[in-house]
């Protein structure tokens, strides 16, 4: 993208007697960093919190992994597993994976790649993260209490009557989850709509905001349904009152609907944003604009339309009509379009391109590996027939992970060393990322691929033994190893990333030559209010050219095999 | 947050974010829109509940809401409705620079919200949780006896239960939007008075106008949802 740089504000003065400060060298007190209103160092706060709900679930999974090496289950009680898996999911869920991206990557980076100084409302962006990190204490605290066993799904009348555990407390911690994404997406709408740069058109905006801007609106439009509904099972809990639980009048399948009405838009929430850094990803490291932009932007807002539709498709088991369930498996097939148009455009992209294989473009290509299975197992779940059988196995567990996992992390992982480098000033090491990105795409695949044989086969989900079939333990035994991998893989940037900061070469503006306003017109790290000056846009988004890139490197290999040979001379 | 092109005293102030003023009116108007539509999905799971329960029980829940008096649900949406008109002329006074009229009018919507609300607490909660008509577990015993106090036929007590469950939850909602309202009202007339570089324009009056009218108009399908069922 190219920019042209107006001075209108002369006034503000631009001699600096002192070396530059950026936003992390602006203010050093605890003060400045937790009463900050700077998008950046709130992103740089919600990475630091979302790390640790990573490593809390992560803890939960190693446990749920170790009891399954066994068929017998007899390293944790019936009680204790119920525990781990609803703490894996619910803090996996709602406490990493919907706020990581737009929480981290979003708030960095929207504002910058729109050209604006800050989000559209600062201080309620720093709201959310202490909503967040309310909601967090509030569902941590149950854990000590002794942690709750309804699942993350909260299925009443589990939840609601039977459960003797602090479930109220865990869904107040929900709740304020909620609020804070709801805060973070009112935000990403608003700046997207109002803050945008002189020049800055709807068509100029990087894929990356098209994601952003329909994550926000599946926030601000399914959130509050998730809120209320969770809201209502406590209130039963508390009150005995029956809405939910059959004992009491009530329907457990009208809390299914209600649930699935946002959890299934919520998966989007958490993908949307992953598709979003892969767009970026994709046309950068292949030196080529992104194939049919206008198709992935549209398909983003396409998926996010049709999310609100298809949530039936979770409970073609649970007493809904025939003719409900037929509806319900149609529209989830059309949610293959539009990602099947990202899918394709993307390998379209790299397609002539000039393809750098760095670490975050492995990490990439990863994703659209990993993508790829997860979306078309995901055709099995949405027709019926296949369904019903495969309902409850470890089918599913396999399909959402490797959507969730294989997509969101992966693509957090490809982002967050993308920018890595915008965000702190230093490269890490590329062989210590090249290695982990591999690290955990052989890794996954070993965890996961052997839960869908399982699944096929019938293994139940949320079962913590298996001594009616101890055939399938060669399975499991598999996928614990490969997740001890997979975990080994996701550790290793912990340590990489954090020696950069110390030790790592400084990265300069723009270390990867990609095009966008973040990298051409923003400092590594930028300075506080993001831009010296006022930005204008003039040219389009992805102005990359991917023959003068192969040219330049094949120049560059001549020059080599020249001096190369001159020395043989 | 400071301002960096405040050049006058009374000139309004611009958040650094912002270009200009006009950037930085449009966002919080629309701001404050999006917040209304993630409100209406807020309140939509309650009434999609409150409906379908309806439909399923009508002939018990027709009974059940005997108990409620349409009359003074009917003054209290009639206050409501004076309230929002309030709100309306306050934020025009506003937009006129004619602040003692605005805050006039700021007063009257506050005592109507506050009228609203202890009619609602005197007449309607607080004898029905006296006689123990709420969701509670000796609901199903007290409900059948306060029926007959009021010369009414009862409904079958677990329905009834779920009906003013319901009806307890959904209003209870809408009073605390109502609460939040007055606190806002009151921030707002403090702040004017004090004459803080905070409100400069009518924008934060036309805001608070926005949700006052989205507090109204949730009771607008409240009070004949709740207190003009027909008969089944």
């Amino acid at each position: 993208m190219s920019a042209t740089v107006v001075d209108k504000t002369q006034e503000e003065g631009l001699h600096e007697p002192h070396p530059k400060k950026n936003y992390l060298t602006a203010d050093h007190t605890i003060k400045s960093w937790l009463l900050t209103v700077d998008h950046k160092r709130i992103a740089v706060l919600y990475l630091i919190s979302t790390t640790f709900f990573f490593f809390l679930g992560s803890i939960a999974a190693a446990f749920i992994r170790a009891e399954l090496t066994n068929p017998m289950g007899t390293l944790l009680t019936s009680e204790t597993y119920n525990k781990m898996f609803s703490a894996h999911g619910i803090i996996m869920v709602f406490f990493f994976l919907v706020a990581v991206i737009p929480g981290v990557l979003g708030n960095f980076l929207l504002p910058i790649m729109v050209g604006a100084r800050d989000l559209a409302f600062p201080r309620l962006n720093l709201l959310s993260w202490y909503v967040f990190m309310a909601g967090g204490t509030c569902f941590v605290i149950a854990l000590m209490m002794g942690g709750v066993d309804a699942g993350w799904t909260f299925y009443t009348p589990l939840s609601s009557l039977y459960s003797n555990t602090p479930i109220t407390l865990a869904l107040v911690g929900v709740f304020f989850a909620g609020f804070a994404s709801i805060f973070t997406g009112l935000n990403f709408i608003a700046t997207v709509h109002k803050m945008r740069a002189p020049g800055m058109t709807w068509f100029r905006m990087p894929l990356f905001v098209w994601g952003q801007y329909a994550t926000g609106v599946i926030m601000i439009l399914g959130t509050p349904v998730i809120a209320i509904t969770l809201l209502m099972v406590a209130i039963e809990r508390m009150f005995k009152i029956g809405i939910f639980s059959p004992e009491l009048g009530g329907d457990p399948v009208l809390f299914q609907h209600l649930f699935w009405f946002y959890s299934h838009p919520a998966v989007y929430i958490m993908l949307l944003p992953g598709m979003a850094v892969i767009s970026e990803l994709m046309a950068c490291f292949s030196r080529r604009p992104v194939f049919g932009y206008k198709f992935v932007a549209f398909s983003s807002i396409g998926i996010a339309a049709l999310s609100f539709l298809v949530w039936g498709h979770h409970m073609f088991v649970s007493s809904q009509s025939v003719l409900q369930g037929i509806v319900f498996s149609l529209i989830s097939f059309l949610v293959a379009v539009p990602s099947a148009i990202k899918v394709f455009n993307w390998a379209l992209t790299m397609w002539k391109g000039s393809v750098h294989f760095t670490t975050p473009m492995i990490y990439a290509l990863g994703f659209l590996g990993l993508f790829v299975v997860g979306g078309l197992t995901g055709l099995y779940l949405a027709a019926i027939d296949t369904d019903v059988h495969l309902t409850g196995t470890y089918f599913v567990v396999a399909h959402f992970h490797y959507v969730m996992v294989g997509g969101t992390i992966m693509a957090f992982l490809g982002g967050l060393h993308f920018w890595w480098p915008k965000m702190f000033g230093r490269m890490y090491s590329e062989f210590w990322g090249k290695l982990s990105a591999i690290i955990v795409f052989v890794g996954f695949n070993f965890t996961f691929f052997p839960q869908f044989i399982l699944g096929y086969l019938g293994m139940p989900r949320r079962y913590h033994y298996y001594y009616f079939a101890p055939e399938w333990q060669v399975y499991h035994v598999l996928s614990s190893a490969g997740s001890t991998v997979l975990g080994i893989g996701f550790l290793m940037p912990a340590f990489y990333l954090t020696a950069s900061l110390i030790n790592g070469k400084r990265a300069g503006r723009n270390p990867w030559g990609a095009k966008g306003l973040e990298w051409e017109h923003a400092d590594s790290p930028p300075v506080t209010l993001n831009f010296d000056k006022p930005v204008v846009v003039t040219g389009p988004v992805y102005d990359y050219d991917a023959e003068k890139d192969s040219e330049m490197i094949r120049a560059g290999q001549r020059l080599v095999d020249m001096v190369k040979g001159e020395e043989e001379k | 947050m400071s301002s960096h092109e405040s050049t006058h005293p009374d000139a309004p102030v611009v958040y650094e974010q912002f270009e200009d003023i006009g950037q930085q009116q449009e966002t919080y108007v629309l701001g404050m829109w999006s917040f209304l539509v993630n409100e209406t999905m807020f309140f939509a799971p309650l009434f999609f509940v409150y409906g379908l329960y309806t439909w399923k029980h009508h002939a018990d829940f027709y009974l059940a809401h005997a108990l409620l008096d349409w009359r003074i649900g009917g003054i209290n949406t009639f206050i409501l409705l004076m309230s929002s008109f309030a709100v309306a002329l306050s934020v025009h006074y506003a937009q006129k620079g004619r602040t003692r009229a605005q805050l006039n009018c700021l007063w009257f919507t506050i005592a109507c919200a506050a009228a609203f609300i202890w009619i609602k607490l005197q007449f309607e909660w607080i004898p029905k949780i006296s006689h123990g008509v709420f969701p509670n577990p000796e609901f199903i015993q007290n409900y059948p006896h306060y029926a007959m106090e009021h010369g009414v036929p009862a409904a079958d007590p677990y329905k009834a239960r779920l009906y003013y469950s319901l009806y307890f939850a959904i209003t209870g909602l809408h009073a605390l939007h109502v609460a939040i309202g007055i606190i806002v009202f009151l921030a707002l007339i403090y702040l004017i008075k004090k004459k803080s570089s905070l409100i400069t324009d009518y924008i934060p009056t036309e805001m608070v106008g926005l949700y006052w009218h989205f507090v109204d108009l949730v009771w607008i399908f409240l009070y004949p949802l709740f207190y003009l069922m027909p008969r089944p």
